[in-house]
């Protein structure tokens, strides 16, 4: 993909090479490598073969700049995804690839292909502290409902959307907008959810949530009570109390056991919400997107009440949220009202702090499918050994050239992070169900001790005629191994 | 988008293989050791420029042969004008011989290192190569280009100072003006080849209702064979049609071989096969009716 540019409706110029060819929609050019697919240039070539470069920081090798010695270039260790592979599902004839290479000496076969997998769906995780909806809620997609709210997990909440009942268990539409969003999300693209009871969520695998149209910027260094934990000694002698707003625990410092350590004086002022153990308080406010993912803007909405016979004129009040991103400081007037004042500079440090220790908020998109039923027809005559050997680690499984988790138990279901893909690396059938690419990787006599289709690997160097190359992301395990 | 660099890589098999923009190269060299590493680095230094240069000479290169010989700057658009000039009397632009010239200009590169048995350009289909006395190469034969296999070879022999091959047709890369499936073209150098093979497939040609037909410019806009009209279909074809197309095909062959221009031809249509000229017989695999 890149920013041809558009010389009239429909053709585009294709700056990929000096020739510099226009194109007309639908059209390839000279290369025959690149094409106008609705006014965005394409790459087209079928096969994606990924190369890793050791010493090049992971770029292909770019040509001679006259620097290059004059040593022959040495043949690049070099892996077939099954990106345009192909499928012959049902799988009664072998892979559309199965291809041989020696690495290190040994002989290694990997067979690649696409999936079709209606057995599949997608694990989102969405760093936020906000409330999306409650446990169980149903998430819909363009009107369809596409998946459920799941677990809540540390600084983030887990959706699971897809999976088979909803591909070919409902509706056809909703099938159709299930198959999309997946799509979608295994392509890294953006997708627009909806929460039933809750939040609107535009989520993209690698990219910072939007929640009801906010861009949730960071994930909270800790709930209010491990903040306080973490930043006591630093604010202690600059505040005489601190409070940190959270939606799942408020912390007050001078109450916990941190500030106790620190032999702070009780300051006498009570915040809303339910008390857990000493300093850490449940629900002190609704879920919102104001302070702490609360629904607070005004931090003193949350003190109930500040005990007089306790609290002191001139006291110091510090009050942040769990991400820095809120802040205030009030000093308590004659009458024991919390009057704003100017945060002192110590003070401002910590809550720089607190921010500057809260990740970059980030959705995470893992695809997970099985590739238990026939798929492995194309690998094998002899479908369950190809399972067994997966299950001993002889055979690596690989999505795309990307490292998959594969569950124990039967079958091969397996996860993948859709980042470490190569873009575009899904695609879907009209049934509706995804289209994968998995790759088999094994030694040869484990190829051929599992019934392996031996008659039909090719050289790679013959798969790659036929192959764009793309170079080998450095953060992916080699497979062959 | 950055442009791409043009990319060397050296395949499993030790062969070289060269890629930028449209040009694909295979290359592959039998000589002693030394020799061959010389003659691999000879080539993938020369190819970074080839398609910058041709880039820039691209009007010149697309305008059709006419009166005058073409004035062109760099040494493969030099191969390219030279070979189309004896065509000049139909519609020939150098563009028909680029695949071609780019092999030439990559082997002669090779040749000039020292003593290379054997060495080949393979550029799409389009090959030069290079026989010292006594060598021979099998060429592969493959006569239908749907279902691609392995038909047959042909047994090349540096006495017959054939250095080039070349195969054009209307379901290759480039427009074709006929309905040839394939002409292949043996000659003195890849970029006659190349030239003589498209020209012989625009000629194997006949007028039918299943021939289906388009602008050229309509498909590719840069496209040098303008407004004229180039084959994106053809449907089944009654046995006199096929034979009017070869015959008008074998006879352009034929005319081209009484000149020097091309060594031998074969003309492929619908599963009939013309030979022309010098062509040493296939030893086929398959039956080809």
């Amino acid at each position: 993909m890149t920013d041809a540019a558009a010389t009239s409706s429909d053709i585009i110029r294709c700056d990929a090479c000096p020739v510099l060819c226009r194109i007309r929609d639908g059209q390839a050019g000279a290369c025959d490598r690149y094409m106008n697919d609705a006014g965005t240039l394409r790459r087209v070539d079928p096969l994606l073969v990924t190369q890793r470069i050791a010493e090049q920081d992971g770029k292909l090798v770019p040509f001679v700049d006259g620097a290059w010695d004059g040593s022959l270039i040495p043949p690049t260790p070099t892996f077939v995804t099954g990106i345009g592979a192909g499928t012959t599902y049902p799988d009664y004839k072998p892979a559309p690839f199965i291809v041989g290479s020696t690495h290190d000496g040994v002989d290694m076969v990997t067979a690649v292909s696409e999936g079709v997998f209606s057995y599949c769906g997608v694990k989102v995780k969405i760093d936020t502290d906000r409330f999306l909806g409650d446990e169980q809620s149903t998430v819909t997609c363009d009107g369809e409902p596409v998946g459920h709210v799941t677990t809540a997990e540390y600084g983030s909440q887990m959706l699971a959307l897809g999976g088979v009942r909803h591909l070919i268990g409902g509706s056809k539409r909703e099938g159709t907008v299930t198959c999309q969003m997946m799509l979608d999300l295994c392509n890294k693209r953006a997708v627009e959810l909806q929460v039933e009871g809750g939040a609107k969520v535009v989520v993209q695998a690698g990219a910072a949530p939007i929640i009801d149209g906010d861009l949730e910027a960071r994930m909270r260094v800790g709930c209010g009570s491990a903040t306080i934990g973490i930043f006591a000694p630093q604010w202690h002698g600059h505040a005489d109390e601190v409070i940190v707003v959270d939606d799942h625990i408020t912390g007050v410092l001078s109450e916990h056991q941190a500030g106790k350590f620190l032999d702070m004086p009780p300051a006498g002022i009570r915040v809303r919400g339910r008390k857990s153990t000493p300093g850490r308080y449940f629900q002190v406010a609704d879920h919102g997107d104001g302070w702490g993912g609360t629904d607070i803007t005004d931090p003193l909405a949350i003190v109930e009440k500040i005990n007089p016979k306790v609290a002191w004129p001139g006291l110091r009040l510090m009050m942040v949220s769990t991400t820095g991103e809120d802040s205030a400081y009030f000093v308590l007037d004659d009458e024991l009202k919390p009057v704003p004042a100017p945060m002192p500079a110590p003070l401002q440090v910590v809550t720089d702090r607190i921010a500057e220790n809260c990740e970059p908020a980030m959705c995470s998109v893992l695809f997970m499918a099985g590739a238990g039923g026939s798929l492995r027809a194309g690998v094998t005559v002899n479908p369950v050994r190809l399972t067994r050997q997966v299950r001993d680690t002889q055979v690596v499984v690989t999505c795309g050239g990307a490292p998959t988790f594969v569950w124990p138990g039967g079958g091969i279901t397996l996860m993948v992070d859709v980042t470490r893909l190569p873009d575009d690396a899904f695609g879907h059938v009209p049934t509706p169900a995804l289209v994968a690419p998995i790759e088999f990787t094994m030694r040869r006599d484990d190829f051929e001790a599992l019934g392996g289709y031996t008659a039909n690997v090719v050289p790679l160097a013959e798969a790659m005629l036929k192959a764009r190359v793309q170079p080998w992301r450095p953060d992916n395990p080699w497979p062959v191994r | 988008m950055t442009m791409l660099e043009p990319v060397a890589a050296t395949l499993a098999d030790g062969r070289l293989h060269l890629q930028h923009g449209p040009i694909d190269l295979l290359v592959g060299i039998d000589a002693a050791s030394p020799v061959a590493a010389v003659g691999y680095r000879a080539a993938a230094a020369r190819f970074p420029d080839i398609l910058p240069q041709l880039a820039g000479e691209l009007p010149a290169l697309r305008t059709a042969v006419g009166e005058a010989y073409p004035l062109l700057a760099g040494p493969v658009a030099r191969r390219m004008a030279r070979a189309a000039w004896p065509h000049r009397e139909v519609f020939v632009t150098p563009m028909a011989a680029v695949a071609g010239a780019v092999a030439d200009e990559i082997l002669a590169e090779i040749v000039s290192v020292g003593p290379v048995r054997r060495a080949h350009v393979n550029n799409g289909g389009d090959i030069a190569f290079h026989l010292a006395p006594g060598e021979r190469y099998r060429a592969g034969l493959v006569t239908d280009i749907d279902h691609p296999s392995l038909d047959g070879f042909a047994d090349l022999a540096a006495s017959q100072g054939v250095a080039g091959v070349a195969t054009s047709g209307w379901r290759g890369r480039s427009h074709s003006l006929g309905i040839a499936d394939a002409v292949t073209v043996l000659a003195a150098d890849a970029a006659s080849a190349d030239i003589a093979a498209t020209l012989i497939a625009n000629a194997t040609n006949t007028d039918d209702p299943a021939i289906e037909r388009r602008p050229a410019r309509e498909l590719m806009p840069d496209s040098d064979l303008g407004d004229r009209l180039v084959t994106v279909g053809v449907g089944p074809l009654a046995d006199a049609q096929v034979v009017e197309a070869i015959a008008a095909g074998q006879a352009a062959a034929m005319a081209m071989w009484r000149r020097g221009l091309v060594h031998g031809a074969i003309v492929a249509l619908a599963g009939r096969v013309a030979v022309i000229g010098e062509v040493p017989a296939p030893e086929l695999t398959r039956s080809v009716s």
